[in-house]
């Protein structure tokens, strides 16, 4: 548990509450304390922990492969090597299969969002209270703070800000390359023009701006309510620990099974997520007829 | 009053959506096996693809019980 002496209310809440760095409404930058005052920062309450955990996992990506596409040999490979060529091959197959057109950014990019995200997933796979209470004991022994109020989010897919921002990048991309290949005339004719013919003008762009505008926001949802989801239920069965030893025995068994059963969804939602930005760049890429 | 009304929200919110995933992972798993038996050379594909359509109706119901669990425990309780 958090502390001693809390309801199991304030300890979910708690878990699910992200360490916000902000604007105070008197004027002073610093941490919020409760989750009145991350309301009140608005746009400038900047997520601490999930900014932080994406960069550290992105870096943590970009250092095993150019390390590995650094040593690489034509030699006997070692065990780094073949699993990144493993992971480059698997990637490389998926953009075969759905992406027709040419453009050197897909495959990198898709590349990157798999092993991404699925680092950022795999943060949902360490147990709920041992990063929070580590950054509660930080927070109490080398800054003072009230153990009460420091609050850790760890999994970093589990913040809409973070799955909105990635989705807002593919959208955009999928615009660049609409307009590049089809020219501006292209994409508005496409959004204007399809399904119902010219006549059907006003339908025809009310359906396809929504469809256009479901992509992203799809996408985005699709990520954070999974991991969002997979959470609560690891610290709803965390909850369990406090009712006496047969229950947390048990909540220990039904732990370990929830990690095995979201060790598919982790892995299934990046490769989804991937599969998709890479359907979108293909449709962005191709000429309707 | 309240109370009552989070919790049969918080049901709904469950079975409904365990509802319309199994009918749609049923009638996908099926159509999987018919492909499968009737091309068995192309498994490896559909399983792929079999995997991302289960990802898609498979979210769904997921967020949905996450939701539910977090208004039965956090929000009612």
């Amino acid at each position: 548990m958090a502390a001693e002496g809390i309801t199991s209310t304030e300890y979910i809440k708690h878990h699910l509450t992200n360490l916000t760095f902000g604007k105070h409404p008197d004027g002073t930058w610093g941490f919020a304390h409760n989750v009145d005052e991350i309301r009140e920062m608005g746009f400038w309450g900047i997520q601490v922990d999930s900014i932080g955990w994406s960069v550290v996992l992105g870096l943590v990506f970009f250092y095993f492969f150019s390390k590995a596409a650094r040593q690489a040999t034509a030699g006997v490979p070692g065990g780094l090597q073949n699993f990144v060529e493993w992971i480059v091959e698997f990637i490389d197959t998926s953009v075969r299969g759905s992406f027709t057109s040419r453009n050197d950014l897909v495959a990198p990019m898709a590349l990157t969002i798999f092993c991404w995200v699925f680092l950022m997933n795999l943060m949902d796979l360490i147990p709920v209270d041992w990063l929070p209470m580590l950054a509660q004991q930080i927070g109490h022994h080398a800054f003072g703070m009230d153990p009460r109020h420091v609050y850790f989010k760890v999994v970093p897919t589990a913040d809409p800000n973070i799955t909105f921002g990635m989705a807002i990048a593919v959208f955009l991309l999928m615009l660049y390359y609409s307009v590049k290949i089809k020219g501006p005339a292209g994409f508005m004719a496409e959004l204007a023009f399809q399904p119902f013919g010219k006549y059907g003008l006003p339908v025809n762009l009310i359906l396809e701006g929504v469809s256009l505008l479901a992509k992203p926001l799809s996408l985005s949802l699709r990520l954070f309510g999974n991991m969002y989801a997979g959470e609560t239920i690891f610290i709803l069965i965390a909850l369990m620990y406090s009712a006496g030893i047969g229950m947390g025995v048990f909540g220990g068994i039904l732990q370990i099974g929830w990690a095995i059963f979201h060790i598919l969804i982790i892995t299934l939602q990046a490769f989804i997520f991937m599969t998709l930005t890479i359907v979108y760049m293909d449709m962005a890429h191709q000429e309707h007829h | 009053m309240e109370q009552a009304l989070l919790y049969i929200a918080g049901s709904l919110m469950m079975g409904l959506g365990a509802l319309g995933a199994a009918v749609g992972i049923g009638i996908l798993g099926g159509r999987f096996l018919e492909g499968a038996a009737r091309q068995p050379e192309l498994i490896p594909m559909l399983r792929i693809q079999f995997f991302i359509v289960m990802g898609l109706v498979d979210a769904v119901p997921m967020i949905a019980v996450g939701i539910a669990l977090y208004v039965l425990f956090a929000v009612a309780a």
